[in-house]
């Protein structure tokens, strides 16, 4: 049977070579390893998978049509369901979600689900001439604010029905965290611009340069002329570790680095004229996927040694699988069980050193992870010339606080109702991290399709 | 776009630009600013609105060369356009009537102080203007403030101009005259600021600053921004630029202003050796 073979591997670039250029590591499945991976898919009757896709994509079909070498009509199939496939194939946590539901991973391993919708989203960048068709206009307009997966996701869906979008974004490009914070080496920022450009040929009207709270608000929005809103900001607030130092010149929070080198394109510095500057050596404080992207950033920049810092062991690290293991191979040094108490300057209040405790895993705690537990007397000192502080971060407040009305909870993120997206205000929706707090791209996108359909249903009704 | 629609030389390396950018010039208030980006490949920097019209739509900025972007920019002619222009950002001063009032600018900071001085004076204040430059030929906009201030105090480090000295000089003249100040509103150099504030606080005298970090978004999403006040860390972009004077650590603010120097005179080379090939 065909799924005795095993799964295929992601061919990448060499982890000494791709430690010094800004190039996609991993490289794309060809035509011929799509088709065979493709193979081991059984076809289940009732397929598991989808119901670890948030956002349903029919995964069986379009594993289908790339055995069968049609690759235009598997993008087809995803695109019903995904409106950002190539970005999603490229980092969704496939192996926690479609992937750890599939029945060969219980043997052996789930078919490259992720790896084979990035095929058939390139394949079809690529090679495909298919244009959306545009639909009949409602007469309906809905203002979406902020340009992230969850705003895009639900500006597309709208558009399908035929209402008139307009996005209103922030930054000076449209996409969120997949411009500004995911790096170009896991994610090619042409990729999401084509994305997003496909979006506006559905007829998607994106404003950038609109920073709504100070440019605009949801109550101006509402009150000239846009029947809707939704509200995609994100979670763009850094948290800072609020420890002694933390100042210092070289203490940078994620975001800042990582929007330096990505969307301002500091790597290429002085082409573009932003700078960035990277020590020898950096720590990077934290351990889910914007500390790996942060550590993996500095290294490429030219640091000779690279920490990530994390309080707890290997097996809690929040980042993705495949991420820490690249981050492995290209030589990334894990300093776990180690929590910083202090940063340290020299008199021109540079960073010069940074002073951290030892930890052991005691009981579970309330996250049902075991709790670190500082060893008394293990105070050291690390030599860094970098801090990038990535420990997460809070929801943008400028859209929050200027909504009169708009029901938060105790951290600032909105409340909306988990089967509709509905807030506090008729008309008003909201969806992704803005809600959740920092998740993922897939879920964020889900949340922009339940408002989509929400939001629909409602213009229709009133 | 963003089109420049007039231009003024103001002083040797001082520029005042009129940009069309009317959603900015729909809400824009005294001591917002701008980010703007001159091209693709530039980066995001902010400044000041140093005057604004509702009814044509634009925003007034007025730029001092000290780099690369701020050279960019100052060479930019009527006609050429922004590729970005957003905002407008930060919190709007707090206008109130307070009595007598002090606006202090230094070198290009007098321009950020304009709409300040007009607002306050709008709101009844007795407006006394304090206007600091190195020499005469630096001194920028008087006229303009003139037309907002019930008395304008120049003071010249040279003594080319008005009074020699420091604006602190400035301040103590209007002490000497018995005038009870209650609040000052001072923008300039760091340095400058710093020495208002020094020099205010054990007079319990008001001092309200605009700080001018580092920033790359302006919308409080990076934390580049970050400033000491008080003890605490706050974003200028979002929480001010405006602060107490008397709570800032500006020692620290200097310390972080100078990080990117090396990188930045690297850029300015750049472009020095590109006007220097163009004939410029
Ligand atoms: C470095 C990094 C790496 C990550 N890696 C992964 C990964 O590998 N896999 C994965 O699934 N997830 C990853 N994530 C998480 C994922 O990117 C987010 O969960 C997702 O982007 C959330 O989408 P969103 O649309 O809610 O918000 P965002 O992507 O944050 O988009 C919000 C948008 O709103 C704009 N905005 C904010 N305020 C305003 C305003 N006032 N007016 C107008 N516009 C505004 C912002 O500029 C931004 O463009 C990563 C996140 C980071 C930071
Ligand atoms: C809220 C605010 C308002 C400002 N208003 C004005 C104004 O009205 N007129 C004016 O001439 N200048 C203003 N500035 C300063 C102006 O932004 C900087 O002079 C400019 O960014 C310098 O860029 P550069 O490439 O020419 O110089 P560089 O050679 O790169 O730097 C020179 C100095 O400028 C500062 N600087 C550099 N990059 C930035 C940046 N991205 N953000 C902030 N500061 C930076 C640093 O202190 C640096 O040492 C303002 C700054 C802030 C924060
Ligand atoms: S969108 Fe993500 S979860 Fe859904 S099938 Fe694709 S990779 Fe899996
Ligand atoms: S400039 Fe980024 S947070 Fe202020």
């Amino acid at each position: 049977m065909a799924s005795k073979a095993p799964r295929h591997d992601m061919p990448c670039q060499d982890p000494i070579v791709r430690g010094k250029n800004f190039s996609e590591v991993a490289l794309g499945y060809t035509v011929e390893t799509a088709a065979e991976e493709a193979k081991r898919c059984i076809q289940c009757k009732k397929p598991k998978c989808v119901e670890g896709c948030p956002v349903g994509v029919d995964i069986p079909q379009f594993i289908n049509k790339i055995a069968e070498g049609e690759h235009l009509e598997a993008a087809s199939i995803l695109k019903g369901k995904n409106t950002l496939p190539a970005i999603c194939g490229r980092v969704c946590p496939q192996e926690s979600q479609c992937e750890a539901q599939c029945i060969l991973g219980v043997k052996g391993e789930p078919v490259a689900i992720g790896r084979l919708e990035r095929f058939a989203a390139d394949y079809e960048m690529a090679n495909g001439t298919s244009k959306l068709e545009k639909a009949t206009p409602s007469g309906k307009k809905v203002a979406v604010i902020g340009a992230g997966p969850a705003g895009l996701t639900c500006a597309a869906e709208l558009a399908r029905k035929g209402h008139a979008v307009t996005v209103l974004e922030a930054l000076h490009v449209a996409g969120g965290v997949l411009m500004y914070g995911i790096p170009e080496f896991r994610l090619p920022k042409a990729i999401v611009q084509k994305e997003i450009n496909s979006l506006k040929d559905m007829g998607v009207e994106i404003l950038v340069n609109q920073v709504v709270g100070k440019v605009t608000s949801v109550q101006e929005l509402l009150a000239n002329g846009y029947d809707a809103v939704f509200i995609g900001t994100g979670a763009g607030l850094p948290y800072f570790m609020k420890i002694p130092g933390e100042n210092y010149n070289g203490v940078y929070s994620a975001n800042e680095f990582l929007t330096r080198s990505n969307l301002m394109k500091a790597y290429d510095f002085p082409n573009h004229a932003t700078p960035i500057k990277v020590g020898e050596q950096v720590a990077v404080l934290g351990g889910g996927n914007v500390a790996m992207d942060a550590a993996r950033t500095a290294l490429r920049l030219g640091a000779k040694d690279v920490y990530i810092v994390y309080r707890r062991s290997m097996t809690e690290l929040p980042a993705r699988v495949e991420e820490v293991h690249h981050a492995e191979e290209e030589g990334i040094q894990f300093k776990i069980l180690t929590n910083p108490i202090a940063i340290n300057g020299d008199e021109n209040g540079n960073v010069k050193s940074m002073t951290c405790l030892k930890y052991e895993l005691g009981e579970p705690d309330a996250s049902g992870r075991r709790r670190p537990v500082a060893i008394e007397g293990s105070e050291f000192d690390l030599p860094v010339q970098t801090v990038v502080v990535s420990i997460g971060q809070g929801p943008n407040p400028l859209v929050t606080t200027t909504t009169a009305g708009l029901e938060l909870n105790k951290w600032g993120n909105i409340v909306a109702d988990e089967t509709t997206m509905a807030t506090s205000i008729p008309g008003v929706y909201a969806g992704g991290d803005i809600v959740t707090g920092a998740a993922t791209v897939i879920l964020a996108m889900g949340a922009g399709k339940t408002a989509a359909a929400s939001i629909d249903a409602y213009l229709m009704t009133n | 776009m963003y089109k420049v629609v007039k231009r003024r030389q103001l002083a040797d390396i001082i520029t005042l630009l009129e940009v069309e950018a009317p959603e900015v010039a729909k809400k824009a208030q005294p001591g917002e600013f701008v980010i703007v980006r001159q091209n693709e490949e530039s980066e995001r920097i902010p400044l000041t609105i140093m005057d604004f019209n509702r009814d044509k739509g634009t925003i007034t900025i007025v730029i001092q060369e000290v780099g690369y972007s701020s050279n960019l920019i100052t060479r930019m002619q009527e006609g050429d356009s922004f590729v970005t222009f957003v905002g407008p950002l930060g919190q709007a001063t707090e206008i109130e009537n307070y009595g007598t009032v002090l606006c202090i600018g230094g070198g290009v900071g007098v321009a950020p102080v304009h709409p300040i001085a007009r607002g306050l004076k709008e709101a009844g204040n007795k407006v006394i203007s304090i206007l600091g430059a190195r020499t005469k030929d630096l001194l920028i906009l008087e006229d303009e403030m003139r037309a907002v201030s019930d008395e304008v105090i120049i003071t010249t480090d040279d003594g080319t101009y008005g009074m020699k000295g420091f604006v602190t000089h400035g301040i103590q003249s209007v002490l000497d005259q018995g005038i009870k100040v209650d609040a000052i509103w001072a923008i300039g150099p760091v340095v400058m600021m710093k020495s208002v504030a020094n020099f205010t606080r054990p007079l319990g005298i008001k001092t309200i600053v605009s700080m001018n970090p580092v920033m790359v978004d302006g919308t409080g999403m990076c934390g580049a921004c970050r400033l000491d006040v008080g003890g605490e860390t706050k974003f200028a972009c979002v929480d001010g630029p405006e602060f107490d004077g008397h709570k800032v650590d500006f020692d620290l603010a200097m310390k972080r202003s100078a990080f990117f120097k090396n990188e930045e005179a690297v850029a300015y080379g750049k472009v020095k050796c590109q006007c220097a090939k163009e004939g410029k």
